[in-house]
């Protein structure tokens, strides 16, 4: 290109050179989940549940397995915080340690579902044609079952065990994110800027990973907030049926199941997993319709 | 005259898109966009088309750039062959010919930073190292009407007009030969459009470059083609000399267009005598038999409903389809 720039016209522009913050929309977006009131206390409550899993250890006088035969179905009190259950194992203890399995199964199984999914889904929307209706097909498979009972029938077959409960709540929670990632796809790719990078010679991988995923993440980023709280549920529903976690892992849905019959002689059993549970969850929820506010404001009601 | 090798022909060209319905998809019609299109378009030259919405004319800019994969007909750029070509031929094709697009705001990816658009197509094609190419880029920017500053920031920065210029800019980065301009200006305030219509001629100027520009206003088109054509449900009707279609259009269809721009000329204006055509556009699904005009043509004779009128040269290269020219 001649450097003899002839004199074009400007157009007027308000500002000089580097006098306002450039600022990426993804940092806007992140300014404002910051100031969005229930996405910072759902985010605060998850921060708490991932600290004090971290520092279960630190905290505990009991361990989460240790039997007192001598202190069965205590009452909540100084020595034992949330009481202790039919063998005598500290509530506290256990609703601790149930927060790094939950969180753990959350996280692993939310995780594989959201690459699993997003793959098949950006397969499916990008190149459509009999791949599309393959992965399609498949998910309508998938969604046909009741999730929970699709979990149970998978957990059925690989045998019960907390592992092979987050394989099913992965399983059965990938046509979500791949449905989600295949209509997001859909509408990206229909975009001018898609067909401009078409128009300029890029190559269609390259047009995939950088103009159509980076417009497509954020949805599934939100889903995948708001999945990690049925994530959570769905692993605790299936240690209550006895399809998960198995004894003597402290499971909050293990732990309910174990206390029913206690509900009357001694609630505390049943009052903290529980309430831990619903935390959790509650937190994930709050966090994720904050994320879907900022990221995504059509979708507000 | 003698006519040098014109820069890119179109022959023959046609796109139908499928109308799929059913449980299995089976194909239940077609929508003839572009339906048997020819036209070239010398090196240095502005051709203009002109057409009211859904008459074929982007699509037919589309097609051109095989951005859609035209159903049938040919054409060449510098006499090779486009639709012949391979994946990787037709990606280093692309180099010679880029595009603008209408809508700035959709046009440009809202997470990248004008200064990594603009650098796109020359990293695409392996143009500079990095250091180099972020030279172009600033270069680019200015050429365009922009700043180097403006590099760091995103699209959503921008007014509507700094949009366009930078969606220029990234179709010059190659330093193509063509450029096809998908009405590039009419989603522009007026005073904008303008601006934008001059920097496209001081560019052409510049660069030597070729334009394919698609527009629905009349006025525009008239500003900046050397040669029009205007397009009717699918077909071109009529096509020649920028002045001479202004002065003396020959098909009935372009006669009815004209008539309906204003003359910026109170005493003319009022004795100024408007065509107006009844009815609505058909349906491309459904053109009409014969001449697709004839339904809403003021001159229509028996032939036209059955016999689709020929598309040739009335003299000195004024195209047009129009029973009424035959003698």
């Amino acid at each position: 290109m001649s450097t003899n720039t002839p004199t074009i016209q400007k157009e007027e522009q308000g500002t000089g050179p580097g006098t306002e913050p450039v600022d990426s929309p993804l940092r806007d977006n992140l300014r404002a989940l910051l100031r969005h009131r229930s996405a910072m206390i759902g985010g605060g409550i998850i921060l708490f549940f991932i600290l004090i899993a971290l520092i279960a250890p630190l905290l505990l006088p009991y361990g989460y397995n240790q039997i007192d035969p001598d202190a069965r179905l205590q009452a909540p009190s100084g020595e034992h915080w949330f009481g202790t259950d039919d063998f005598g194992r500290d509530i506290f203890a256990r609703v601790i340690y149930g927060a790094r399995i939950s969180l753990w199964v959350g996280f692993f199984a939310i995780s594989g579902s959201i690459v699993v999914g997003s793959a098949l889904g950006l397969i499916a929307g990008f190149y459509g044609g009999w791949r599309d209706t393959l992965i399609s097909r498949l998910f309508d498979i998938l969604l046909a079952f009741p999730a929970i009972l699709l979990a149970i029938a998978i957990v059925a077959m690989l045998g019960p065990s907390l592992e092979n409960a987050m394989y099913a709540i992965a399983i059965i929670n990938v046509p979500t994110f791949g449905r989600l990632m295949r209509s997001r796809v859909l509408a990206v790719k229909q975009e001018d800027y898609v067909l401009a990078a078409r128009a300029i010679g890029m190559k269609d991988r390259r047009i995939l990973f950088s103009h159509i995923l980076p417009n497509s993440w954020t949805p599934i980023m939100v889903q995948g907030t708001l999945g990690f709280a049925t994530a959570v549920l769905e692993a605790a529903a299936l240690g209550f049926i006895g399809m998960g976690a198995q004894p003597p892992e402290p499971e909050w849905g293990k732990m309910l199941s174990d206390s029913r019959a206690f509900i009357q002689s001694a609630p505390w059993t049943m009052v903290f997993p529980g309430l831990a549970i619903m935390l959790t969850v509650l937190g994930f929820n709050l966090l994720g319709d904050g994320l879907r506010d900022v990221f995504d404001p059509r979708m507000k009601q | 005259m003698t006519q040098p090798q014109p820069l890119l022909e179109v022959e023959h060209l046609k796109k139908f898109f499928p109308i799929r319905g059913g449980v299995f998809g089976k194909k239940m019609g077609e929508v003839k966009a572009v339906d048997d299109v020819t036209f070239s378009i010398r090196k240095g030259e502005t051709l203009g088309i002109v057409g009211e919405s859904g008459c074929g004319k982007s699509t037919t800019g589309r097609a051109i750039l095989r951005l859609e994969e035209p159903t049938s007909g040919k054409v060449r750029f510098e006499g090779r062959e486009l639709t012949a070509l391979k994946g990787e031929e037709m990606r280093k094709m692309r180099r010679e010919m880029q595009m603008v697009f209408q809508d700035p705001f959709a046009s440009l990816n809202p997470r990248k930073t004008a200064g990594e658009i603009i650098a796109e197509p020359l990293k695409v094609h392996g143009i500079g190292d990095a250091r180099k190419r972020k030279e172009q880029m600033k270069e680019l920017l200015q050429v365009v009407g922009l700043d180097s500053f403006h590099a760091g920031r995103y699209p959503h920065q921008f007014s509507g007009g700094q949009r366009q210029r930078i969606g220029i800019a990234r179709a010059l980065a190659v330093r193509p030969k063509l450029i096809v301009a998908d009405e590039p200006v009419s989603a522009l305030d007026v005073s904008i459009q303008s601006q934008v219509l001059n920097l496209m001629e001081d560019l052409q100027e510049r660069f030597d470059l070729t334009y394919l520009f698609i527009a629905h206003d009349l006025s525009v088109v008239r500003h900046i083609s050397d040669r029009v054509g205007v397009m009717y449900l699918g077909r071109m009707v009529e096509l020649t000399d920028r002045d001479r279609l202004y002065e003396n259009p020959l098909h009935p269809y372009t006669q009815a267009l004209l008539s309906a721009v204003p003359v910026p000329d109170p005493e003319p204006e009022v004795r100024r005598e408007r065509i107006i055509l009844s009815g609505d556009v058909p349906s491309p699904s459904h053109p009409p038999k014969g001449c697709a005009f004839h339904t809403r043509c003021p001159h229509v004779m028996d032939i036209c409903r059955d016999v689709r009128p020929e598309f040739k040269d009335h003299g000195d290269g004024h195209f047009a389809a129009c029973h009424l020219l035959d003698p």
